[in-house]
């Protein structure tokens, strides 16, 4: 259970912090089997201790993604910015959609390849996955070496639109890496 | 609402329960028109990756919305917690999935690239797991990436030694799916 | 006021009989699709679309005892999915 965290660093890190990071999986793992079973009590949360801990003993997580907590208030605001991201795509596409039944020119897109500011795999992990949530934006290809992600955005017909998309993309990075509580320059060779 | 407090309905949710009910069966009703709306999108839509966002909203914001809707009907049992695990899930779940098959239709011939306005995954090579239908070219792809924003440059003369170690693993490696459509 | 219920609970019939409506849709491009890839996206919003159907039917009756089922469904049915990608690539890739 400890060596996949030990060996991640070279030197070795603070105890507490260290301990206090790799507990925070086991901790949603617990979450979640508790709110499966649907009531709380100890004998719920000591059975979802011991599958916690054989899961991550059997299959353990990559080195954990940076020093630092959660930042809550800009962690909120990057979730209502994510919520409203969501109803107002969803919207546009189900236009699309209609649009679409009544013959006339298909509807175009575009391929658009857009590197990332942070080095970091976590934060590039993180943008993927809202950018596939959010209806209209599809990453069809990550490259981590690269630091570049290649989107399929519906309905990107001309050049502005790339340009929109490339600064959703940029204000996005910017909100995730706020609310993860780290520097925007990445200074230290902490991942890849 | 001075009226609705001085007559309670007789039904033991009291009147809190039905606004409650009525707010989840809105909430249910906007996930439902949007599953619909869905799915005329799902025929409606030229090519394969037009189609996934189409089909994107039904598992996010539509199950997200009629989860919620559920819920709020369900409020006083404990199931409640695990619709919120079906909406995390969900969450989890629908990126992977999206990005997995739009990554193969993009291989395949399930885009059409004459409704697209720019394609920039062709213009530069994939080198680091080369699919089966677009040919390996030998030029380094990281040029058509490179040029355009760099905006960090920091530690980029080990990227491209980096990149070829991993692109030679692929080659050798059993890079998925690659391998096995190679002859069509 | 006291009609109101009933009302939600017609809504919420009116639903189900929409989403049966839109798996239709769904069924149609599932049986048509042109290639794999494109019946893969169209299973994949069926079984989210019973799932959006079996929560509806908890919310209608009140009987919490499906909610697991609808868990299950939410898990399986990605496994499934990506699964079947890989399949669906190396087979009938057209």
């Amino acid at each position: 259970m400890n060596e996949p965290g030990t060996d991640a660093q070279g030197p070795a890190p603070p105890d507490t912090a260290g301990l206090l990071r790799r507990a925070v999986p086991v901790v949603w793992l617990v979450l979640v089997w508790v709110l499966l079973w649907g009531t709380f009590s100890w004998a719920n949360v000591l059975g979802g201790l011991v599958v916690a801990l054989v899961v991550l003993t059997l299959f353990p997580l990559p080195p954990a993604p940076g020093r630092g907590w959660v930042r809550p208030l800009a962690a909120l605001r990057l979730v209502a910015r994510f919520a409203a991201d969501l109803a107002v795509s969803s919207v546009q596409v189900a236009v699309q959609s209609l649009q679409a039944v009544r013959p006339g020119p298909e509807i175009r897109s575009s391929v658009i390849a857009v590197r990332l500011a942070s080095s970091s795999e976590f934060v590039m992990a993180m943008i993927v996955e809202m950018l596939s949530l959010v209806p209209g934006s599809v990453v069809i290809e990550a490259r981590p070496e690269q630091r570049t992600i290649y989107a399929h955005v519906l309905d990107a017909d001309d050049d502005a639109a790339v340009a929109a998309f490339r600064a959703r993309v940029a204000r996005l990075e910017a909100d995730l890496v706020a609310a993860l509580g780290r520097p925007t320059a990445p200074h230290t060779e902490e991942t890849v | 609402m001075s009226a609705l407090r001085a007559a309670p309905p007789p039904d033991p949710d009291g009147t809190l329960g039905v606004v409650l009910d009525a707010v989840g069966t809105v909430s249910i009703v906007l996930g439902a028109v949007l599953t619909l709306v869905a799915s005329v999108g799902l025929l409606s839509l030229p090519d394969v990756l037009s189609r996934m966002h189409a089909a994107t909203k039904p598992q996010v914001l539509g199950l997200l919305l009629v989860v919620i809707g559920g819920a709020l009907h369900l409020r006083t049992s404990v199931d409640v917690w695990m619709l919120v695990l079906v909406g995390a899930f969900q969450l989890v779940t629908a990126p992977v999935t999206a990005h997995v098959v739009g990554r193969l239709a993009h291989r395949g011939d399930g885009v059409r690239s004459d409704l697209l306005h720019v394609d920039e995954l062709v213009d530069s090579a994939d080198e680091t797991d080369p699919g089966p239908d677009s040919p390996e070219t030998d030029e380094d792809g990281d040029d058509g990436a490179e040029g355009r924003g760099d905006r960090a440059g920091a530690g980029s003369a080990h990227r491209p030694q980096r990149a070829a170690g991993r692109s030679r693993d692929g080659r050798n490696g059993s890079s998925p799916g690659g391998s096995l459509d190679s002859g069509e | 006021m006291s009609s109101l219920p009933a009302l939600l609970d017609t809504v919420l019939g009116v639903v189900l009989v929409v989403l049966g409506l839109s798996a239709a849709l769904v069924a149609v491009r599932l049986l048509r699709g042109p290639s794999g890839l494109d019946r893969l996206v169209a299973l994949d919003v069926l079984v989210a679309e019973f799932l959006v159907g079996l929560v509806v039917y908890i919310a209608l009756t009140g009987d919490s005892s499906l909610v697991p089922v609808v868990v299950a469904i939410s898990l399986v049915g990605f496994l499934g999915s990506t699964t079947v990608a890989r399949f669906v690539r190396r087979g009938t890739g057209r």
